[in-house]
């Protein structure tokens, strides 16, 4: 009884709010969720360390390919980098370009329809794209492949053999890029819509032209937006895999030859075809890819994150 | 008064002039330039064999030459490229648009030859070559997604009170990051890790529908947190003030106040996320794998999803190969009606229940 008229006044003094009991357990559930998300990040982590120890410690002769697993792995991150930078290159203009055209060029009733159109991009699940790049892409890119064979082929990524399916490294690429789109086009409209109103009305006040107003106020506030935004894109396109796996033609092997029919994998359209029918070291080998394609985008989305928010912190918009 | 008026109101008149004389294209003149460079373009396609691929870059690459000269002649360095800048964004705007309406229009053409009842009531067992459908696969992603989303509303949502409501420091700031980050995991990473979970309980080779919603809550906790997050945010704080003023303890403040108040937007954000994670391949082929028989129980043993579905039909045709191609293309179909369906629901849902606001 004592006990309890002194916790009251000692509450009075330090004047905390009463919590129910009701309260604090809603506060812990919460919280809970949080936590328990952190724990499922670290999972991720811990298990496919777990299960690829089988093929880090196993003897190099028993890996796929005989040279242990660093050799296997070194050929499929050279494919997904290639993939995913072809893929940023091509996306990364074509998105600024969108994201400008959405935010200061179309007419203001109908931008929102036409921003929802490019975000419809982004809702196609990834097999129709596999699906869509193989049956319409592929086979469109063709003559140009055959073209850049007799044309460009002193450039090494137009050596050729030209492919016949239009199969290639190159039309994986475009597929990624067309995929990635989306998001860098997302995250630099937001950031070019929030240039302060002030810098574009100063500017346009002394008499510049649309593009000097965006070339002086718009772009060098949403510079690191932008740098954010491409880095998420590409993280996405490091770790897609369902498009990639029925478009790419695959040999194996590292090739800057953008335009034939033999080339690297991705880690990630690798695990998909093999995965279903490997079996004990096999799919220890799959997941320890698995981990280094965790680890890439991980470190990616990382300093992407990093340089997005690091705007959000310094701008002047909050 | 009267006298000093008068020199005021003309002095700007000398000078009007002077500012006028700049040459200027007509209001449409720009447009009509680069339509002039379009049919050039068109021409010069039309000489060397059509093709549209061709057309489109001879006509981006010519009707911004037009546009920019054209302008350079008239009005001058300065506008002529702002005119070019117009040019190559609005193209570039279209060239996005290109996949997407071919990407449409490959998909409804080939996939509408199998869109019947056919397709929807019956599976796969014992079908070689005509017939057979997805009923199974389409059963098995409503099973998995609504498992996925069973497990991960609570949590998400939990997860994003806890950010808008309690967070504060340090667990807030590394919450908020890493839940952006999560964002980024590679789907079949997140198949690989429910893989790896089970198998450590269940053996190696372990596939069943369950070991898949967890896959797919990997992937969909972080965007229902993300969107949810948003959306609370947006409950004005005067409502859990006046909440609070009456004395109602946080948790009741939250769950019949803010949630309340929140709810059409939490549900665009639910809906959204079912959106994103139902066209899920990648971790399903891995933990799930495919069957051509129906299984409505996710805890036993392999199910067939329609992603899945369409991807072993058109790398797996059978013999004859097209039977199994049509199925394929119409799986793909049926996913991207149910994908844009949701998209359209979320919409709705945000039109429609939102709160009503005292005005």
């Amino acid at each position: 009884m004592t006990s309890l008229d002194t916790q009251r006044r000692k509450d009075a003094q330090q004047s905390k709010p009463v919590r129910s009991r009701g309260d604090s357990t809603f506060a812990g559930l919460s919280t809970g969720a949080g936590i328990l998300i952190l724990l499922v990040l670290a999972g991720v982590a811990a298990f496919l360390v777990a299960e690829s120890l089988d093929a880090i410690s196993a003897p190099a002769e028993e890996i796929a390919g005989g040279e242990g697993v660093w050799s296997y792995v070194g050929p499929l991150v050279f494919g997904t980098l290639v993939a995913a930078l072809i893929a940023l290159l091509v996306a990364t203009p074509l998105g600024v370009a969108i994201a400008l055209f959405i935010t200061y060029y179309a007419p203001k009733r109908i931008a929102a329809t036409l921003g929802y159109l490019i975000d419809l991009l982004a809702a196609i699940p990834s097999v129709v794209y596999g699906f869509w790049g193989l049956a319409a892409l592929a086979p469109a890119m063709v003559p140009f492949y055959a073209w850049a064979e007799d044309n460009l082929s002193f450039i090494p990524f137009f050596a050729g053999p030209a492919s016949a399916t239009g199969r290639t490294m190159l039309t994986a690429g475009l597929v990624l890029a067309i995929m990635i789109l989306p998001i860098i086009s997302a995250i630099s409209r937001e950031v070019f819509s929030q240039a302060p109103a002030l810098h574009r009305e100063a500017a346009l006040a002394l008499g510049a032209t649309r593009w000097e107003m965006i070339k002086m106020a718009v772009l060098p506030y949403g510079k690191s937006g932008v740098i954010g935004g491409s880095m998420l894109g590409l993280g996405r396109a490091l770790g897609e895999t369902l498009a990639v796996a029925i478009v790419l033609s695959v040999s194996g092997g590292i090739t800057f030859n953008l335009i034939s029919s033999s080339n690297p994998s991705t880690i990630a359209a690798n695990i998909a075809l093999q995965f279903p029918e490997s079996s004990g070291l096999g799919v220890s080998t799959l997941i320890f890819t698995g981990l280094v394609l965790f680890v890439i985008t991980l470190a990616v989305n990382m300093l992407a994150r990093y340089v997005v928010n690091r705007r959000a912190d310094f701008s002047g918009a909050n | 008064m009267t006298t000093t008026a008068p020199p005021r109101r003309e002095a700007p008149e000398p000078e009007a002039p002077a500012v006028r004389t700049r040459r200027r294209l007509p209001r449409f003149g720009g447009t009509a330039l680069f339509v002039a460079g379009l049919v050039v373009a068109g021409l010069l396609t039309a000489l060397s064999g059509w093709s549209w691929g061709l057309f489109a870059v001879y006509g981006v690459v010519l009707g911004s030459l037009v546009t920019y000269v054209g302008s350079r002649v008239v009005e001058g360095s300065r506008k002529a490229t702002d005119r070019l800048v117009t040019c190559l964004v609005s193209s570039a705007f279209a060239i996005a648009m290109v996949p997407l309406v071919s990407l449409v229009y490959t998909v409804v053409s080939n996939g509408i030859t199998r869109l019947d009842g056919t397709f929807f009531s019956n599976s796969m067992v014992g079908v070689v070559g005509e017939g057979g459908g997805a009923y199974h696969a389409i059963m098995g992603t409503l099973i998995i997604t609504a498992l996925a989303t069973l497990i991960s509303v609570p949590i998400g949502l939990m997860a994003a009170i806890y950010l808008v409501e309690y967070g504060r420091g340090k667990l807030k700031k590394t919450l908020t990051f890493f839940v952006d980050v999560m964002t980024g995991i590679p789907s079949i990473v997140a198949g690989l890790f429910a893989y790896a979970f089970f198998a450590i309980f269940f053996g190696p080779g372990v596939r069943f529908g369950i070991g898949g919603a967890v896959a797919l809550s990997v992937l969909m906790i972080p965007v229902v947190v993300r969107s949810s997050e948003e959306v609370l945010k947006l409950v004005p704080n005067e409502l859990r003030e006046a909440s609070y003023a009456l004395g109602v303890p946080r948790w009741r403040t939250i769950t019949k106040v803010v949630l309340p108040t929140a709810i059409a937007g939490l549900g665009t954000s639910v809906t959204l996320a079912i959106a994103r994670v139902i066209g899920e391949t990648a971790p399903l082929l891995v933990i799930v794998g495919i069957t051509a028989a129906t299984n409505f129980d996710p805890f036993d043993g392999r199910m067939a999803t329609l992603p899945v579905y369409a991807y072993y039909q058109l790398t797996q045709p059978g013999v004859p190969p097209q039977f199994g191609i049509d199925r394929a293309w119409t799986a793909a179909l049926v996913l991207i009606i149910i994908v844009m369906a949701l998209n359209v629901v979320a919409r709705l849902i945000s039109r429609f229940f939102a709160p009503k606001t005292g005005r």
